[in-house]
């Protein structure tokens, strides 16, 4: 965390929460996670050259109670892409 | 006609039985004819916390084999005579009851009393579909902790995906110093994740552990789990009851001025 500001752990129980009760709403286990994560690189990876190490992936809920599946996925560069 | 309330949670230890006891003492003490029915098959609890495991000659599994009659199973308690509890069985396992034997008994018992109150065992096996079979609604138990929250979420899914008709939330053990502090989640944090109705917060309270020794179930006492339990009773029975001031997250001035307690 960026912001110097300890959370509270009243608050880190409610975050962990959400975010375990959405992935176990998807059906998603972990593995599954981890091999969905791998076939996505591969696919992206086609195209574009990705940043494996920093790559995200989480479940997120939405204020109106929706989930949504998150992916961060760093660029390092377009391939064959000309540089101006 | 009566109403079956299943009291369940999932996770074990949160307070069913406790919950149960003391929910059908309150609705006994407001007057209304009360059955508790312990269906926890093999670990049976719910005699000890009424105080009157000395008096248990059949049980659950008795009446559904038709080896007695349900009057002859039935105990009546020590202090209320429109109260009485249906003992489960010790030597037997879960399966020795199937949930098509605990709807035709929970139909029966309607025709004689006000409220069925059914004890869940905790998990999501047989033990809870035989509890949840004959319910007309359902009172979740939680504690304001993760895993006990998780399961109170798959509970909740079954119960919807079983159509239950009402399924209300009860938040126990609530420690009010923890959730000013901010190291427990408060009863809205639940209330807010789980999304159902909240009926009723119980904080945690020294003397539930003192009545549970006696026997003696402490709804309507002036201890704050008393009150809490008697709350719930007269919410069950439609009375809108005002939430008691514990876990209210205080303002600026209210934490400056406000009454500690």
């Amino acid at each position: 965390m960026w912001f110097m500001k300890k959370k509270s752990s009243g608050d880190v129980a409610k975050n962990r929460l959400k975010l375990v009760l959405s992935s176990d709403k998807a059906g998603c286990s972990p593995e599954i996670m981890e091999q969905m994560k791998n076939e996505i690189i591969e696919v992206i990876s086609k195209y574009i050259d990705v940043d494996t190490e920093g790559l995200e992936f989480k479940f997120r809920n939405a204020s109106d109670g929706s989930n949504s599946l998150l992916a961060n996925i760093p660029i390092k560069e377009a391939k064959g892409r000309r540089r101006y | 006609m009566g109403e079956v309330i299943v009291v369940t949670s999932g996770k074990g230890g949160v307070g069913k039985t406790t919950t149960t006891a003391n929910v059908g003492t309150g609705l006994a003490k407001l007057d209304k004819k009360v059955v508790l029915i312990d269906t926890d098959i093999g670990l049976r609890n719910l005699d000890v916390v009424m105080g009157l495991e000395n008096r248990i000659v059949y049980n659950l599994v008795d009446v559904v084999e038709g080896n007695c009659r349900i009057k002859q199973a039935l105990i009546k308690d020590k202090r209320y005579n429109n109260l009485y509890l249906l003992p489960s069985a010790q030597t037997r396992d879960k399966s020795a009851v199937t949930p098509e034997q605990m709807k035709v008994l929970c139909d029966e018992l309607k025709n004689e009393f006000d409220y069925i109150i059914v004890d869940c065992p905790a998990g999501i096996e047989q033990g809870f579909k035989n509890a949840i079979a004959g319910a007309d609604r359902a009172l979740v138990v939680t504690t304001p902790e993760v895993s006990a929250v998780r399961d109170a979420d798959r509970i909740i899914g079954l119960l919807e995906a079983n159509e239950m008709k009402k399924i209300d939330l009860i938040v126990n053990r609530l420690r009010v110093d923890l959730v000013k502090s901010g190291d427990m989640m408060s009863s809205s944090d639940v209330e807010e994740i789980l999304a159902i109705n909240l009926i009723g917060v119980v904080p945690d309270d020294e003397n539930i552990v003192v009545s549970t020794n006696q026997g003696e179930p402490l709804v309507g006492s002036d201890a704050k789990a008393g009150i809490a339990y008697m709350n719930i009773c007269k919410r069950i029975m439609g009375e809108d009851v005002p939430f008691m001031d514990l876990t209210a997250k205080k303002g600026f001035f209210s934490k400056l001025f406000g009454k500690k307690n």
